[in-house]
């Protein structure tokens, strides 16, 4: 495959074509729709961890002005079975975490429905539960698998042998703790029936992929469903599969006869949308005088819930980093009495890159070598476990780049010897990585009789910039200015396409817009086309022939970070990423993608922490106002830069997915700044004042 | 509904007088969104934590999840979509498009509305936290004072480092 010449619209800073709608308020997002009749429907959760419920007493709440109805176990429609064992929702009287959604109160107006909520009597048959995940739990075990089809365990070599042989070793376990999604827009859903069919509008990352599944669990074939999501207030993977929220709306409507609104509440948030889980991390290095390594070993303990199995692929990405002949990775899981963990952004390559980036740093300090030039001597030819060739691989350009834009070369690698005032000062060096991959999809473009272009696909924008980049494309597909096209996104009545996760979302309906584009050139080039004149695509067959290599996006994050020198509190300074990720569509969006996975990845490093309530089991800090999110005095200096990356292995466009990597070496970033500011290791998250006091 | 739940209010909402009966429990937000259908203001925690929902209320900033509508019998309200007049943006909404200060744009409106009021309190005077003389009549708005300023508006897409050149561009 070569990377066609594409020039005229890709490349250029275009705003956000929704720009307008969304600064005037004019945005339609998914709980604003408002259909004539609609009732409110608000979830009950469970409050014990585990065990059954006895009895449901809704008297009370029926008899409030407003109720119409209280929907649980008891009186739910069976639903079908589906691999995602949340979505069985009041499927019965077992209760498998504490915040499960186990009854709904439906009323005229939201009011009455939350007083419902308030009056509805529970009454549990508790039994013991187990919410914490340690590293000695007895019941870790092995997956089959770790997500999403990756084997749970690899070796080659022998790891041993080569630690106890290396002139120098790393051996240290890092922690990080739960982490929430947090979405601006809460999970939110309005149903509405229709002789049978069902219209859902929906906070969704990919409303094809919702559609279909909504469709098996009320047993109806899929052209009845319809999932539309114009607009959808940040995802970051909690919205990428469906949650019990869409399933409680379509049951209430069918229950109470009426369209139905469901919003999930920012407190609901923590037990029912997903998270990313907490992991317990060892990683073991070994290397010479040098730094080159001879052994890596990276070894994850992490929990999942009984409702499902969720593996957290967070040892995968040490598999595609540094080479070294002997290796081992491997996960063990623990079946927790908690909400099943679920997609947050980077899922695998953040919390493992914290760990390994952190490790190499470490290796670093012990063999005096700077930490750029460590990691630049440990560069595999090939990808290390898998042996295949990458399609591009520029993580020395990003480390290089980095270090000059960054003001590298002259530190000193002595930690906490830098003082002004209060202020301890360090900087801290952590490589990032995100695999560039895509997935089949279908688009249509059409030629308009005013001769405009509408292009139609399945897509979502969730704040990426997906509407703004495909228009560009398919501009450029088009030969024509990206004014004249038309982009429909985010309905499941347009051709099937795959969500918006696994920084795929560009790559897949890009390439699927490209063939739509040419299609129709290839149409409209016949004699005497009469507009309009419209063309499909389906990309599967193009995808399945790819040829079979690593195809990654690579990058260097820099930090620096200040630290109290009485109070322990950190500030981060300065932030500043380097990126190699193929061709960038879009200049302004993609700076903005990689601004908000750093300032996530701050939050990360510093703030974010759900905890644990070992007595009640559940998320303890369930709001914005105890689950701290990075706020505007947080972010000071930051800055991304990318590479000019020529890879003709990827798809029409050139490009790699992007919405992910500015996450992964943040945190990892930060902690070895903070480490050179204060000559203190950290290696559990969050970087919190009392750990660097301890 | 119950009678003695409802209670009759008078609001002017981007200049428009509305006459309306609501719950007593209804908060400014609800009425806003599920009664007059300006949806602009955002629900994103319903707990005055994140800031989505603000709005001007007598010009002023507030989280209007936190206000219940019955307590404000006659007041003056101003939400996003009163700030742009005869389709003109607001410099405000200009800048955040020019600056790219959003991704998702849900905590948006209530950013900008936010932002709108942060600028009026920092003409009257008003010092901040970060303020080094707290008499002074006209000090600089820093970007150190914007971040400070407008730390009680999440935005989870992590769109500050956009928002605060936004604001200082919109504030010139």
């Amino acid at each position: 495959m070569t990377t066609e010449a594409l020039t005229a619209a890709v490349g250029v800073p275009l705003d956000r074509i929704e720009g307008r709608e969304k600064v005037t308020g004019q945005a339609r997002y998914a709980y604003e729709h408002s259909p004539d009749n609609v009732a409110y429907a608000e979830p009950v959760q469970a409050s014990i961890a585990h065990g059954e419920i006895r009895s449901i007493d809704a008297a009370e709440t029926l008899a409030q002005p407003g109720t119409i109805a209280v929907i649980s176990h008891a009186n739910a429609p069976k639903l079908e079975q589906v691999a995602d064992g949340e979505l069985a929702l009041f499927q019965s009287n077992r209760v498998s975490y504490r915040g499960q959604l186990v009854a709904a109160v439906v009323a005229d107006s939201p009011e009455a429905a939350r007083e419902g909520q308030r009056l509805l009597r529970i009454e549990y048959a508790p039994e013991p539960h187990d919410v914490e995940l340690r590293a000695d739990h007895p019941e870790l075990y092995t997956p089959e698998k770790v997500n999403p089809a990756f084997p749970a365990e690899s070796a080659q070599g022998d790891v041993e042998g080569a630690l106890a042989a290396a002139e120098v070793t790393v051996d240290a376990v890092y922690s990080t703790p739960a982490f929430h999604n947090n979405p601006m827009e809460p999970h939110a859903t309005v149903a509405v029936w229709e002789q049978g069919d069902l219209t859902l509008y929906e906070s969704t990352q990919g409303a094809p992929n919702a559609r279909d599944t909504v469709a098996k669990v009320f047993g109806l074939p899929p052209e009845r469903v319809r999932v539309i999501s114009p607009h959808v207030g940040g995802g970051f993977g909690s919205k990428g599969t469906p949650r019990p929220q869409i399933i409680l709306a379509a049951m209430a409507a069918q229950h109470v006869g009426r369209p139905v609104k469901v919003a999930v509440t920012r407190q609901q948030m923590f037990a029912t949308v997903g998270y990313r889980t907490p992991t317990i991390q060892r990683l073991r290095l070994g290397a010479d005088a040098g730094g080159s390594l001879s052994a890596i070993s990276h070894e994850v303990v992490e929990q999942t819930s009984k409702v499902r199995e969720f593996g957290e692929q967070t040892a995968v990405v040490t598999r595609t980093m540094y080479a070294a002949p002997n290796r081992r990775t491997g996960h063990r899981l623990v079946r927790l009495d908690v909400p099943t963990p679920s997609w947050m952004r980077a899922p695998g390559e953040c919390p493992g890159m914290y760990a390994l980036e952190s490790a190499m740093d470490e290796l670093a300090v012990a063999c005096g070598v700077d930490p750029v030039e460590l990691r630049i001597r440990n560069e595999p030819d090939v990808e290390p476990e898998s042996g295949k060739r990458f399609s591009s691989r520029n993580l020395v350009g990003c480390l290089r780049e980095g270090a000059e834009r960054f003001g590298w070369e002259d530190r000193d690698p002595t930690p906490a010897i830098r003082r002004e005032g209060r202020w301890l000062v360090g900087s801290g060096v952590a490589s990032s990585t995100y695999p560039a991959r895509r997935q089949p999809s279908q688009a249509r473009a059409r030629a308009e009789a005013d001769g405009g272009f509408t292009v139609t696909i399945g897509a979502a924008d969730i704040g990426t910039g997906a509407r703004t980049v495909l228009t560009q494309i398919a501009a450029d597909a088009l030969e024509t200015s990206p004014q004249h096209v038309r982009m429909e996104i985010g309905d499941s009545a347009f051709p099937k396409a795959f969500l918006a996760g696994g920084s795929m979302g560009t790559a897949s309906w890009g390439t699927a817009v490209v063939r739509a584009c040419e299609a129709l050139r290839v149409k409209l080039a016949e004699a005497d086309a009469a507009l309009p004149v419209e063309a499909e695509a389906d990309t599967a067959e193009e995808i399945k022939a790819d040829e079979d290599l690593a195809r990654h996006g690579f990058g260097a994050q820099f930090a620096e970070a200040r630290v109290d020198a009485d109070s322990g509190e950190v500030r981060v300074t300065r932030m500043l990423g380097v990126f190699a990720v193929g061709r960038v569509i879009n200049p302004k969006t993609a700076r903005s993608q990689f601004i908000g996975g750093m300032t996530m990845g701050i939050g990360m490093a510093l703030h974010e922490e759900s905890v644990m309530d070992l007595e009640f089991g559940d998320y303890l800090n369930r709001d914005l106002a105890q689950y701290h999110v990075p706020a505007c005095a947080d972010v000071r200096e930051i800055e991304a830069h990318w590479l000019d990356e020529d890879d003709p292995h990827l798809n029409p466009m050139g490009s790699k997915g992007i919405g992910e990597i500015g996450i992964v070496g943040t945190a990892a970033a930060v902690a070895n700044a903070v480490y050179h500011a204060t000559g203190k290791r950290v290696r559990e998250l969050p970087i919190r004042l009392d750990r660097l006091l301890a | 509904m119950a009678r003695e739940l409802l209670t009759e209010i008078v609001l002017t909402v981007n200049g428009e007088e509305h006459r309306l009966e609501v719950d007593v429990r209804t908060t400014l937000l609800d009425l806003l969104r599920e009664h007059l259908d300006l949806v602009g203001a955002k629900k994103g925690c319903d707990h005055g934590q994140c800031g989505a929902c603000t709005v001007l209320l007598d010009g002023r900033r507030v989280n209007s999840c936190l206000v219940l509508a019955v307590a404000h019998q006659g007041a003056e309200i101003t939400t996003i979509e009163g700030l742009s007049r005869n389709g003109e943006l607001h410099p405000l909404q200009a800048a955040f498009i020019e600056h790219d200060a959003f991704q998702c744009g849900y905590c948006t409106p209530g950013q900008i509305c936010s932002a709108a009021g942060m600028l009026a309190e920092h003409d009257a005077g008003w010092p901040s936290v970060v303020s080094s003389d707290l008499a002074a009549e006209h000090a600089e708005l820093s970007d150190e004072e914007i971040r400070e300023r407008m730390s009680g508006n999440i935005c989870r897409c992590g769109a500050y480092a956009n928002i605060v050149p936004a604001i200082a561009d919109a504030a010139r």
